[in-house]
């Protein structure tokens, strides 16, 4: 329990973990909506077996879902990101693999962003699909 | 007090389903970046989360690592601002952990079902 105490008062004290700390909770709270619904949307009210390309050009024939998407990529990116970087921080322990991995890290979260944003906002079904 | 508790597995797990997620995110982003090959190489690769038994069964891995990762997110934020939180720790963790094993049981319906069904 006074471990459970302290740890409410165990604020980080530097500003960008600090920003960090309450980055988590606030996009945590847009992503319990955000992930669930997108689970329940593709996997619960539509069987999975129908998700195909159809059904994607008609969703994305919405501008509803692919803003639903684009922030649903963004959010989860930026909080899985932040996470990968704690434990990063927290288990290697040289600063050559640290440096190693931040770099793998941001590079993969740059490339693997664009190209899903790319994908949400350029898609355009063939005609006759 | 805190080793071996519910503390120390409610954070391991929280750890780990989340590593587990971004992994999938990852890869989630690049099979849908395959639907910019039309319909012939998408449904291919939708047709092989839909038949193959693994890739069920690894879907249904990834709705459990989503399910506690949200339950459990909602427990640490009512204990770091809920000024009561903390004394409910353990029992918020039984009821993240309660909440996931029971939204699972439609999940494994719809998920595993037809794989034992054919």
């Amino acid at each position: 329990m006074s471990l459970a105490r302290n740890a409410v008062q165990r604020r980080p004290g530097n500003n960008f973990e600090l920003w960090s700390w309450y980055y988590f909770r606030i996009s945590g709270v847009l992503l319990l909506f955000l992930t669930l619904g997108h689970v329940y949307v593709m996997h619960i009210a539509t069987p999975i077996e129908q998700v195909n390309y159809a059904f994607v050009a008609a969703r994305y024939a919405k501008p509803f879902w692919r803003t639903y998407d684009l922030l649903l990529l963004l959010r989860a990116m930026s909080h899985g990101v932040n996470g990968a970087r704690l434990i990063v921080h927290d288990y290697l322990r040289s600063r050559g693999l640290r440096v190693f991995a931040y770099s793998v890290l941001y590079s993969a979260a740059l490339i693997f962003t664009v190209l899903g944003a790319l994908v949400i906002l350029t898609f355009q079904p063939q005609a006759g699909a | 007090m805190y080793r071996g508790r519910e503390g120390m597995w409610s954070w391991i797990f929280h750890r780990v389903s989340g590593v587990g997620v971004l992994l999938f995110l990852f890869i989630h982003i690049v099979d849908t970046a395959l639907i910019g090959w039309g319909p012939g190489v998408y449904d291919a690769v939708t047709n092989i989360y839909h038949t193959w038994a693994i890739m069920r069964f690894g879907q249904f891995v990834l709705i459990a690592a989503v399910l506690y990762h949200s339950f459990n997110g909602v427990r640490i934020i009512l204990i770091d601002f809920w000024p009561k939180g903390y004394q409910y720790q353990r029992t918020m963790f039984y009821g993240a952990m309660g909440l996931t094993v029971l939204a699972l049981i439609p999940t494994g319906v719809l998920l595993l079902g037809p794989i034992f069904s054919g």
